[in-house]
């Protein structure tokens, strides 16, 4: 079985484009509202979405999308919740990727086996844990594979070209290359450095290959999109979503801005 | 494997420990191994690290037979490992002055640490101060208010205090912010993490730095003793003075190692910090080990009369260790802690840290369970003075 999220950038390839990977806090004010926000970015253009699943100790996230974990707990959000929210999600939409993005403690929490059945029942089509390189994955990369969910991994400037063949060899779907040595929502990109890294990464994977963490309007997207697949916007929405007001209409018209670069 | 080749090559104690981070950190803890590999081999480093330990620390610390308090409790010989004695007053720094080391071995110009009760940010910032390096220490805003006397040594040594209102604003809070500092400026920082935990290599440099203790205590045992200790006891929040400690002696297993958690208000209340009693396996900071988690894996809130014990993991080599049985973990709260605390101070005339007193606290239960021919050393492994206000408030007294 071909996976979703492969159909969605051999098809954006064709249309000569780039993806649009927008990022939100599951539960982040409350499940109601993530699920209209995911509704509403698929209609201004995003083409996959990664949901973030709030955990207590969000080591890599900005000070924007820790505060997007700390609301969406607040209110109580699980694993459990999130999964809810994609069968809800599913009953209107069946042709957007979904990937959960988020820490291997929440997602241990369920164990591998029963995650990927969840998983497989909601139709989720990918993970990305954060903290778990290939060295610590042997339960969920298996798990996976078995139940057809692609495992995305990233890449940062400081990975080796050795070690950046070896995970492209254990990834799928797409790769996802952190565009700055930092923390996500970061504001120290170099698209140059970000161009020549992507460019080396060509060599050891035929995967798509999106770019994130740094990426937070029209400039800084279309500055390394052009070496791109796909882009990953993420603590631009989150602060959208944190200030609290209109919140649907302005992630709504941020999608469209960056959308709109892409096309 | 004998548990002194632990860890093994992928930094794990059984299935503990390990390397749970973002990518971007990977590399450069892969380089932290290479060259640790490297230079606790090198001469110049083992003379350097030897000569500081002795001239800038004053080691090696005493083992003190403590014959007053001996008679009270009227069973087991009790001997105090003085740590508290060291220069900055803990154990800590033995661990920063090899890391500091470290650090310029490898060209870093900028010291980074996370601190809970301040010793290690104390013993950071002084050695960082000796070194002429910049030093940034994050402290949880909580622990900034309870520490403040250690905040303000801090700054007299020249480091720059950080504090962090993220997520419970104590000690795992720090840690974070200080792994997100590192993950941004990975080129020119090193990380002295202060406990026997997070990402390999970490709980192995952190454990061998702290390992002169255990040595000085095997060597000193048989002019002071004249044998082997029956029993070690150390207090465990992260653990780095307990594995200190024990680390030498796991092969002999005729000495029982005994760490001692936090039982904060009672493990029956759930507000504790003893995650190896009341916790379950789980992934922090960068480790897998023992957790205090709810059952959706969310780190949840402990408590301890004492900042430095205020910590919901374990080191990843305790986590093992009790699994196989090698050592046992028990526990005081913090009233039996406080008691202990006081009961010291008046007999021996030694003030323990708070985090010390809950190991003094279980040598009080079981000390009289035991006879006179057999012996207990515990590692007094801070001095209590930067305790005085928390302990003075709880007794309603303002100074």
């Amino acid at each position: 079985m071909s996976s979703k999220i492969k159909e969605v950038f051999a098809e954006i390839k064709a249309q000569k484009r780039k993806a649009l990977i927008t990022y939100l806090v599951s539960g982040d004010p409350d499940s109601k509202t993530t699920l209209n926000i995911m509704h509403r970015m698929v209609e201004e253009g995003a083409d996959i979405i990664e949901l973030g699943i709030p955990f207590s100790d969000p080591m890599a996230e900005g000070v924007s999308i820790q505060r997007g974990h700390e609301r969406a707990l607040e209110n109580g959000t699980s694993l459990n919740d999130s999964f809810d929210l994609v069968r809800k999600f599913r009953l209107t939409n069946n042709y957007t990727p979904i990937v959960f993005m988020g820490y291997m403690n929440t997602f241990e929490s369920l164990g591998a086996d029963l995650f990927m059945q969840q998983a497989s029942e909601s139709e989720l089509d990918g993970i990305l844990i954060v903290d778990m390189p290939p060295e610590e994955s042997s339960d969920f990369s298996i798990a996976a594979k078995k139940a057809n969910i692609d495992i995305i991994r990233l890449i940062a400037p400081t990975t080796s070209p050795s070690r950046a063949k070896k995970i492209c060899s254990q990834c799928s779907g797409y790769v996802y290359y952190i565009s700055v040595k930092g923390i996500t929502g970061a504001g120290n990109m170099d698209s140059v450095d970000v161009q020549n890294k992507v460019g080396e990464l060509r060599q050891h994977t035929d995967l798509p290959i999106a770019i994130g963490f740094g990426i937070k309007d029209a400039a800084s997207a279309s500055s390394v999109m052009g070496v791109a697949d796909g882009i990953v916007a993420g603590s631009v929405f989150v602060d959208l979503i944190g200030e609290g007001d209109n919140i649907i209409d302005r992630v709504g018209a941020k999608t469209k801005e960056l959308s709109e670069v892409l096309n | 494997m004998s548990e002194e080749l632990m860890p093994d090559k992928k930094g794990r104690f059984g299935i503990y420990g390990g390397r749970y981070v973002a990518e971007t950190l990977v590399p450069a803890l892969e380089e932290l191994s290479e060259q640790y590999e490297i230079i606790k081999k090198d001469e110049n480093f083992i003379k350097e690290f030897t000569d500081d330990l002795k001239y800038y620390v004053g080691r090696p610390s005493p083992l003190y037979f403590a014959k007053r308090w001996t008679e009270l409790l009227g069973g087991a010989r009790i001997f105090l490992k003085r740590e508290d004695l060291n220069h900055t007053g803990a154990h800590k720094i033995n661990n920063t002055v090899g890391q500091i080391l470290l650090a310029k071995h490898m060209g870093k110009k900028r010291i980074i640490a996370e601190t809970g009760a301040g010793q290690h940010g104390v013993a950071t910032a002084s050695v960082a101060a000796r070194h002429g390096l910049e030093c940034i220490v994050y402290m949880g805003e909580e622990d900034i208010k309870r520490q403040s006397l250690n905040v303000f040594r801090i700054k007299l040594l020249g480091a720059k205090v950080v504090g962090v209102s993220s997520g419970t604003s104590t000690l795992k809070d720090a840690m974070n912010e200080a792994m997100r500092d590192w993950v941004t400026n990975v080129d020119d920082t090193y990380y002295i993490i202060g406990s026997v935990a997070g990402p390999h290599p970490y709980p192995q440099i952190v454990r061998d730095f702290n390992a002169v203790v255990g040595r000085e205590v095997l060597e000193q045992s048989q002019n002071v003793i004249g044998k082997d200790p029956d029993m070690l006891v150390a207090c465990v929040g992260g653990g780095s003075n307990a594995m200190g400690l024990f680390y030498p002696f796991i092969d002999n297993k005729n000495v029982r190692l005994v760490g001692v958690e936090a039982g904060g208000l009672g493990l029956s209340t759930g507000k504790h910090a003893a995650p190896l009693n009341d916790g379950k396996e789980g992934v922090l900071h960068g480790m897998r080990t023992y957790l205090m988690q709810d059952d959706a894996g969310q780190v949840i809130e402990t408590h301890s009369v004492s900042a430095g014990l205020d910590y919901p993991g374990v080191g990843p080599e305790h986590a093992w260790l009790k699994d196989i049985g090698r050592a046992e973990y028990e526990v005081a709260d913090d009233n039996e802690a406080l008691d202990a605390f006081k009961e010291l101070t008046r007999v021996e005339g030694i003030m323990p840290a708070l985090e010390t007193a809950h190991g003094i606290a279980y040598v009080k239960k079981i000390a009289p369970t035991m006879n006179e021919n057999q012996s207990i050393v515990v590692n007094v492994s801070g001095r209590g003075d930067k305790d005085i206000n928390t302990v003075a408030s709880i007794e309603g007294i303002e100074l």
